[in-house]
């Protein structure tokens, strides 16, 4: 099929004002996915088209972009996934991520965003002795189960930059940070728990959220994002 | 030209990896080291693992392991190519490595009784019975996501010195010394000089030289290309593994946990073709082994609907079937499968339209990995010769690193041990080395060279379009360098490389800015590819035999009076590429012929 593809550009070194790249392919295969389309341009038409991407299946979180008004991986977005069944030609819009600075082209300033996720203490934290035997601590499958889905995350920022809540004070820490928040005070051996319920019980922390489903429908991952962020609530109500 | 900047510390890391990481972790409790990384930390490759990392602790109910199995496992998956004393090293270190990741919050899966999970995996198999045992260690299929995590997670927690988004060019070396390291700031396009006692390269590998693979397209072997370039040898690079399940056409892998959960390889007829290649593991032999198992299946017309795929098949049906027709009790659910492996179940489900628990998937083997590189010892300490000469302060680790543990062929989930082993180990060392080493003043315009390099490609104003040259790259390697080889198909890889070495002096790219010059960097690395290429050709034709992942149909037995010994290949000033050899460290287990 036939495809335009209309990408938000950027680059302060020729312009200082965005523009509206808009590139022609034909040929274009159902399974293909956006990133191709994008190297494809790279490649053959533009090479100073700037973009982050590298394991190209959805594990490694560089891509994440909006493609037609909505977060994804490009990397994961089939054309199949844009078109209507039969459909001959098509357009697709390509953004950088919403709310944070804009580098050049879909390169975005990530800085912001990573400051949130330290801010939650995203690692074990665990000062009692190990076991004498000098294995591992024990957990029950039941108990490594509650907090599966949020080991989940690839911190590619789809989430925290489909949130109006972010978008509207980009003090919150988004969604992206309470999931590894979650991730840890779920885990029965972590013992940082207090601290970190602290950090997401602040005023920028989960009470921000509006329950608005952006981040769960943006996450390429599918972690029940809004959830998580429910049971931290439900976590700050039960503790105090 | 403006002038670079310098940073002074200790100890430079190049890459953040698991190998990167593992060491940062290690070296940064004691000396000045900064981890610098052309990836933000957590997009690197480690993080696409997804089988499980190795260790023998016998978690399994009724089932005995032990390390010393794990070596002699490891020692036949290597075609008894590795060094016996590495492996060693690798396999007793693997069981309180894991130990410690899990001490670091690694969320690994558990069973019933509250120990780290453990799967079944290629090659890996209790040394009396000769069946298959659960060694693998993992977190559902995304083991090396949460490796990945983790070791980044306690980064922060320890306040590493992250250089995110800096890509390293080129190695300042002087004489039998390191000084340091010339990088790229991507944002700004600016290069520094890293001046430093020691320096470490954890940079992966170089997957990218394949057109089918399971590689990163960040995947471009920058680490070994630098050192290729300032006079270290290759060792080993006619090993490249390809691992039998990729994706048909996409390369996407498909762990062999797949197998480990019981899914079984299928040609057109329906026939459970590994039966007949290797009677008593069966789908799960070692990696090489599968992969030729699969291509003669396609050679002889039996891929499916006569194309270049053969059928895995995880369904629970298939699976129990043949549980059963191995007297095995054990049965699966649909449930399991998703437990088990959700990220495959994601990866057929989104690429190929494909539900796993439905229809067999459709797979090719792809390239995967390189057991040759940069030659160290067991210290991560980087070797100049077969005599064992350092090159003072240089380190390197992980993929790009040839220990040598993996010989001929790696057996899987062994790469994510190698990480946590040999990255703490160069460490560690690098502490020790930076306590008694003073820092050696740099040599005058020690950017001068690379950032010419750069400039010229950057203004060159030609035909030749870096993305042409890349594609005939990796088109004539998977022809000619793949699973099978010859004199022939060899000798014309080299006529290629050769031709497209002199094209590269033409390349000309569309982005002539400096910030976020991603056209020029990947001008850069094809650079690098083509370099590593080469050698892999060179080291591939003079190696006369067939042995692990190095299979010649004009050789095809394996050749112990002659090749038990590793290669080195050096490029000379004038370009020339010079071999020579090295014996191989035999220990407990004296080769024998290889069957599975
Ligand atoms: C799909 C897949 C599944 C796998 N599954 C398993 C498994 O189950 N078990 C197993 O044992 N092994 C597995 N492997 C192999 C294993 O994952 C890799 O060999 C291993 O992760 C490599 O780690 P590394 O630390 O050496 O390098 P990588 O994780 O590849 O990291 C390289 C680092 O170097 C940096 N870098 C590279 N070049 C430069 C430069 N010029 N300047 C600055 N930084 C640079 C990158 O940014 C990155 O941080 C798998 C591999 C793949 C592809
Ligand atoms: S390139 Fe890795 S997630 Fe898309």
């Amino acid at each position: 099929m036939q495809v335009l593809l209309r990408i938000r550009r950027y680059n302060p070194e020729l312009r200082d004002k965005p523009w509206w790249g808009e590139y022609s392919l034909d040929n274009v295969a159902p399974h293909d996915t956006v990133l191709e389309l994008l190297h494809r341009v790279k490649w053959t038409m533009d090479g100073s088209l700037s973009l982050r991407r590298s394991c190209a299946h959805g594990v490694c979180g560089s891509d994440a972009m909006r493609i037609n008004g909505a977060n994804a991986l490009a990397c994961k977005m089939l054309v199949s996934r844009l078109a209507k069944p039969g459909q001959q030609s098509l357009k697709i819009q390509v953004e950088p991520i919403l709310g944070l600075p804009v580098l050049k082209d879909l390169i975005v300033d990530m800085e912001p965003f990573m400051e949130h996720y330290r801010s939650v203490l995203p690692y074990f934290i665990n000062d009692s002795p190990a076991p004498a035997n000098g294995r591992e601590r024990l957990q029950s499958p039941e108990d490594r189960a509650i907090f599966d889905d949020t080991t989940k995350c690839i911190l590619c920022a789809a989430c925290t930059t489909s949130c109006p809540s972010f978008w509207a004070n980009d003090k919150y820490v988004g969604p992206a940070a309470i999931v590894q928040a979650h991730r840890f005070i779920f885990d029965s051996r972590d013992e940082g728990a207090a601290q970190r319920l602290e950090v997401v019980g602040d005023t920028f922390g989960v009470w921000k959220c509006r329950t608005v489903f952006n981040c769960t429908n943006a996450c390429p991952r599918e972690i029940e994002i809004t959830r998580a962020i429910g049971e931290v609530k439900h976590a700050l109500t039960t503790k105090s | 030209m403006s002038k670079p900047q310098v940073h002074q510390f200790d100890a430079v890391i190049v890459g953040a990896g698991g190998a990167g990481l593992m060491a940062a972790l290690h070296a940064s409790k004691a000396i000045k080291v900064a981890v610098i990384s052309k990836l933000y930390p957590t997009r690197s490759h480690t993080g696409t693992a997804q089988g499980g990392i190795s260790a023998a602790l016998a978690n399994m109910e009724g089932e005995t392991d032990s390390w010393e199995w794990h070596a002699y496992d490891t020692v036949k998956g290597s075609d008894y190519l590795a060094d016996q004393d590495a492996v060693d090293v690798l396999c007793k270190e693997a069981i309180d490595a894991v130990i410690e990741l899990e001490h670091m919050g690694l969320p690994f899966d558990r069973f019933p009784n509250g120990k780290i999970s453990q799967r079944r995996f290629g090659g890996h198999t209790n040394n009396e019975t000769g069946k298959p045992v659960h060694r693998a260690c993992h977190a559902a299929d995304r083991t090396g996501h949460m490796i990945l995590q983790t070791l980044y997670q306690q980064c922060i927690k320890n306040q590493v010195n992250f250089y995110d988004e800096f890509q390293v060019v080129d190695l300042i070396r002087v004489g039998n010394e390191v000084r340091g390291i010339v990088a790229v700031e991507l944002a700004t396009g600016a290069f520094h000089i890293f001046h430093s006692k020691a320096v470490l390269f954890a940079t992966g590998g170089w997957g990218r030289c394949w057109e089918v693979t399971s590689n990163a397209h960040s995947l471009t072997g920058d680490g070994a290309a630098i050192c290729l370039r300032r006079g270290v040898p290759m060792e080993d690079m006619e090993f490249f593994q390809f691992h039998p399940t990729g994706i048909y056409k996409l390369g996407i892998l498909i762990t062999e946990g797949v197998r480990g959960e019981g899914g079984i390889l299928l040609n057109a007829d329906g026939e459970r073709f590994m039966e007949r290649y290797a009677p008593t593991i069966k789908d799960l032999a070692s990696r090489d082994v599968v992969s030729r198992a699969i291509y003669l299946e396609i050679a002889r017309g039996k891929g499916i609907n006569g194309q270049n795929y053969v059928h895995l098949d995880v369904r629970p049906k298939t699976v129990n079937y043949y549980f059963e027709k191995d007297g095995e009790s054990r049965r699966i659910d649909d449930a399991y499968i998703e437990a088990k492996l959700p990220d495959i179940a994601d990866f057929t489900r989104t690429y190929l339209g494909i539900d796993p628990l439905k229809e067999p998937m459709p797979i090719q083997p792809t390239a995967h990995y390189a057991m040759g590189g940069i030659p160290t010892d067991v210290d991560g300490r980087v070797l100049l010769d077969t005599q064992g000469t350092t090159l003072d302060g240089m380190y390197a680790a992980g993929e790009v690193a040839c220990v040598s543990v993996h010989g001929a062929n790696r057996l899987g989930t062994n790469s994510l041990v190698d990480l946590v082993v040999f990255g703490r180990r160069s460490g560690k060392h690098m502490v020790e080395y930076c306590r008694h080493a003073s820092l050696s003043p740099l040599p005058d315009g020690a950017a001068d060279e690379v950032m010419a390099a750069f400039d010229r490609i950057r203004t060159h104003n030609g035909n030749t379009k870096p993305h042409v040259l890349r594609q005939k790259m990796q088109k004539a390697m998977t022809a000619n360098v793949g699973v099978f080889r010859t004199a022939e198909l060899l000798q014309n890889a080299q006529g290629i490389l050769a031709q497209l070495q002199q094209e590269f002096q033409d390349v000309t790219i569309d982005d002539k800015g400096k910030r976020f010059n991603t056209d020029l960097l990947e001008a850069w690395e094809l650079g690098c590819l083509l370099d590593l290429a080469e050698v892999t050709a060179v080291s591939a034709l003079a190696r006369t035999e067939s042995r692990g992942g190095h299979a010649r149909d004009d050789y095809p037995e394996r050749d112990d009076a002659n090749w038990l010994q590793h290669t080195f290949c050096l490029r000379t000033a004038d370009g020339r590429y010079e071999l020579s050899y090295k014996p191989v460290t035999i220990g407990r287990y004296q080769p024998k012929k290889r069957v599975y």
